[in-house]
C-alpha cells in the first residue's frame, strides 16, 4: 500500500509513532541556513519562542531583527532588506502575518518582488485552545491569490525542515504555513522533496478515489485510506505540500487513474488547496470533487484533535466523503 | 557665510524651475494625477538629486549609492521629472507619464522603471522599507557605513501607524544613516491635515521617538542643504527634516488649495502655469545678474 519510493515513517499506522510540532522543522531548519547562507535574516514580531526562531536569533543575534508587536512593520522592514541583498525569513502567528498586513506583503514583496518568506505558524484550527481569533483558516486563499507568492505548507516537522532551506534559495516571495500542535512525523530525512512536486504516498496505481491533502490533514488522510483498504476501496493519497506553484502533473496523473478526487485540509473551503486544485481540473477534464476543510464557520476553544473532529476533518469524515464521492463517480 | 555659491543656487533654482514645467506638461499630457504634492516638493527633490545624492543616473544599480524611497508614491510627477532631467531615462518620455505600455506608471513601480528603489502607492509603508534598508546596511558595514537611505514621506501618510511602528524601530536600531524628509504641506486629500487628523506638535512627536530633528523652509535651497548637512553628522539617531512647503509652489492658481492635491490642470491652466513658470526663470536670472 505504501509507495516505497517515499520512503515514510515505519511507523505512521502506530499507535506510538512520533509527534513533532510542524514548527520545529522550520526552527531546525532556519538554524541550518544561518550556516549555510550569510544573506539569511530573521525578522520576528514578539514571538521568537513561539515560532522556534529563537534558534537562529541566538546563535546569529546579529543577523535577527525584533521588531516588538508590528506585523505591518515586519513585512516591510523585510521587504528593505530584501531589497539589500538580504533573503529575510519573518515569522509571527498566521493570524497576524499575513493575517494583518495583506496589503504591506502584496505591494512592498509580491509586486516589488522581493524573496521575503513570510512564515505563518499556529496555522489552522489546531491552535486549540486560544479559540478563534487566533486560528488562521483563510491564510491560504490570501497568499496564493497574490501573484509572484509561493504557498508551502508542509505536511510534518520533517518537510518543514526542508521546505525552509529549499526556500531561501528561490529568489522568490514565499508563504510557508506552520501548525502549533504537536503532530505525526509522516516522512523521513529520506523521503523525497522537491518544492513544487506533490507525493503520491500511497496507491499510485489503481486507485479508485484520489485524496489530496496538505499539512496534518495527511496523516489523517493515510489513516482513512488504511481504513478504506481493510473495506476493499483502494485509494491513493497525495501530499500536496506546494499549493504554489501547482504540480499539475500530478494531480492530473491522480485524478485521471481515479476518476474522482477528495481535497482535505485545515482552512475554509473558500479558496484554499481544493479550491486550487478544482480550479485547475474544471479547466480541463473534471472530475467528481469533493472539498473538505472548514465550511463557512469560525473556529472555537478546544483540543486540536477535537476541534478537527468537530468541524468535519475526523478521519470517519474523510472515509465519508471517499464514500460519498465513489457513488458520484457511477 | 553661505554654504551654497550664488551660482549653485542659480543652478538649483533653474533646474527646480524646469523640473516644475516638466511636471505641468506630464500632467497636462497624463489628462490624470497629482499636482500640488509634486510642484511644492520640487525644490528638495532638486537639491537631493543635484546637490546631495550620491547616485550615477548612468549607473542605476551602483551598489555603493545612496538609496531613495519615496513613500508617498502619489507625488510620482516630481521623481520622474527629477530622475529624467538627472539623465535617468530622456526627459521626452515624461509625456507617457500613466499611458499604457509607459515605463511611468501612475504610481511607482520598479519592474517597470528598475531604476526606482521601491514601490510605492498604498501609505505609510515607505519608511519601514527604508529602515529595512539602513538596517541591512549597518548589519553589513556597522556604523561607518558610508550610504545614506533617504526616505521621502508626506504629512497625511503619518497617520498610518505603519509609519509609527517604523519610527520607533528606526530609533531602536540608532539608524542616523537614515534620513526621513517629511512634506509638511498640511493638506491632504479631504481637506486641511489639521481638521482631518491634527499631527501637531509633530516636531515634539519624533523628538520624543528619539529622532534628531530639523524643521525647514522647505522652498530655502540653502535651509534644505543645511539640513541634510546636519542629518549627515548625526550619530546613534535617524534624522527627520520635516519640510514646511507650499503644496502647488511655482504655480500661483495651485498654491495651497487642497483642491490640487489629486488632479491635473486641463489644458488652458496648464498654458497659464507654463507662462508664469517662464517668467519666473527670467526673475531668478535676472536676480543674479
Amino acid at each position: 500500500m505504501l509507495n516505497p519510493d517515499q520512503k515514510l515513517n515505519s511507523k505512521i499506522f502506530d499507535l506510538q509513532v512520533e509527534q513533532v510540532p510542524i514548527r520545529d522543522g522550520f526552527g531546525q531548519g532556519l538554524l541550518e541556513l544561518g550556516a549555510i547562507n550569510e544573506k539569511v535574516v530573521a525578522l520576528c514580531a514578539d514571538l521568537v519562542e513561539s515560532t522556534r526562531m529563537n534558534l537562529f536569533a541566538d546563535k546569529y543575534p546579529e543577523r535577527f531583527v525584533e521588531v516588538g508587536v508590528a506585523e505591518q512593520n515586519l513585512v516591510t522592514v523585510a521587504s528593505g532588506m530584501a531589497a539589500m541583498g538580504k533573503i529575510p525569513f519573518t515569522s509571527s502567528y498566521a493570524m497576524f502575518s499575513p493575517g494583518r498586513n495583506w496589503e504591506q506583503i502584496r505591494t512592498t514583496i509580491c509586486y516589488n518582488d522581493r524573496p521575503v518568506k513570510i512564515v505563518g505558524s499556529h496555522a489552522g484550527i489546531s491552535v486549540g485552545p486560544d479559540g478563534g481569533t487566533h486560528q488562521a483558516i483563510e491564510d491560504i486563499a490570501l497568499m496564493r491569490v497574490l501573484p509572484r507568492m509561493e504557498v508551502v505548507v508542509p505536511a510534518d516537522t520533517v518537510e518543514a525542515r526542508k521546505a525552509t532551506i529549499a526556500l531561501a534559495s528561490t529568489g522568490k516571495p514565499a508563504y510557508i504555513r506552520l501548525a502549533r500542535n504537536k503532530s505525526v512525523v509522516v516522512t523521513t530525512d529520506e523521503s523525497p522533496f522537491t518544492l513544487g512536486q506533490a507525493n503520491i504516498l500511497i496507491n499510485p496505481d489503481q486507485s479508485e478515489v484520489a485524496i489530496i491533502a496538505c499539512g496534518q490533514m495527511v496523516h489523517r488522510a493515510l489513516l482513512a485510506a488504511k481504513k478504506l483498504q481493510a473495506e476493499g476501496i483502494v485509494v491513493s493519497v497525495t501530499n500536496l505540500h506546494t499549493i504554489k506553484p501547482l504540480d499539475t502533473e500530478t494531480i492530473e496523473k491522480v485524478a485521471r487513474e481515479a476518476g474522482a478526487v477528495v481535497t482535505v485540509e485545515e482552512h475554509q473551503v473558500a479558496g484554499g488547496m481544493g479550491s486550487a486544485v478544482a480550479e485547475f481540473l474544471v479547466s480541463g477534464r473534471p472530475v467528481p470533487m469533493e472539498i473538505m476543510g472548514i465550511k463557512d464557520l469560525f473556529g472555537q476553544s478546544g483540543e486540536p484533535a477535537e476541534l478537527l473532529d468537530h468541524y468535519g476533518l475526523a478521519v470517519a469524515d474523510i472515509v465519508e466523503a471517499v464514500k460519498k464521492i465513489q457513488k458520484r463517480k457511477k | 557665510m553661505s554654504i551654497l555659491t550664488d551660482d549653485k543656487k542659480e543652478f538649483l533654482a533653474l533646474k527646480a524651475n524646469n523640473i516644475r514645467t516638466s511636471i505641468i506638461e506630464s500632467l497636462v499630457t497624463a489628462g490624470s494625477g497629482h499636482t500640488a504634492g509634486p510642484l511644492g516638493m520640487t525644490d528638495i527633490f532638486t537639491t537631493l538629486y543635484f546637490h546631495i545624492l550620491k547616485h550615477d543616473p548612468q549607473k542605476p544599480d551602483w551598489v555603493d549609492r545612496d538609496r531613495v524611497v519615496l513613500s508617498n508614491g502619489h507625488i510620482c510627477p516630481v521623481l520622474y521629472a527629477t530622475m529624467a532631467h538627472a539623465g535617468y531615462f530622456p526627459v521626452a518620455e515624461l509625456s507617457t507619464l500613466r499611458k499604457f505600455g509607459t515605463r511611468l506608471q501612475g504610481h511607482p513601480h520598479r519592474e517597470y522603471l528598475p531604476s526606482l528603489e521601491t514601490s510605492s502607492g498604498p501609505l505609510g509603508a515607505g519608511l519601514s522599507q527604508a529602515v529595512g534598508m539602513a538596517l541591512s546596511d549597518q548589519m553589513d558595514f556597522g556604523p561607518n557605513t558610508s550610504r545614506y537611505i533617504y526616505a521621502l514621506l508626506s504629512d497625511g501618510e503619518l497617520e498610518e501607524g505603519n509609519t509609527w511602528e517604523a519610527v520607533m524601530l528606526g530609533a531602536k536600531y540608532k539608524l542616523h544613516n537614515l534620513i526621513a524628509v517629511i512634506d509638511r504641506n498640511n493638506i491632504q486629500i479631504d481637506g486641511y491635515t489639521e481638521d482631518i487628523m491634527p499631527l501637531e506638535p509633530l516636531a515634539d512627536k519624533f523628538e520624543s521617538f528619539n529622532w534628531h530633528v530639523i524643521v525647514i523652509d522647505g522652498h530655502n535651497f540653502e535651509d534644505i542643504v543645511d539640513a541634510f548637512n546636519q542629518a549627515q553628522a548625526v550619530f546613534g539617531r535617524p534624522t527627520v527634516i520635516i519640510a514646511n512647503t507650499i503644496p502647488g509652489k511655482g504655480v500661483h492658481a495651485f498654491e495651497r488649495q487642497y483642491e490640487w492635491h489629486g488632479k491635473p490642470p486641463t489644458a488652458e491652466e496648464g498654458k497659464k502655469a507654463l507662462a508664469e513658470l517662464r517668467t519666473l526663470a527670467g526673475k531668478i536670472k535676472s536676480e543674479n545678474e
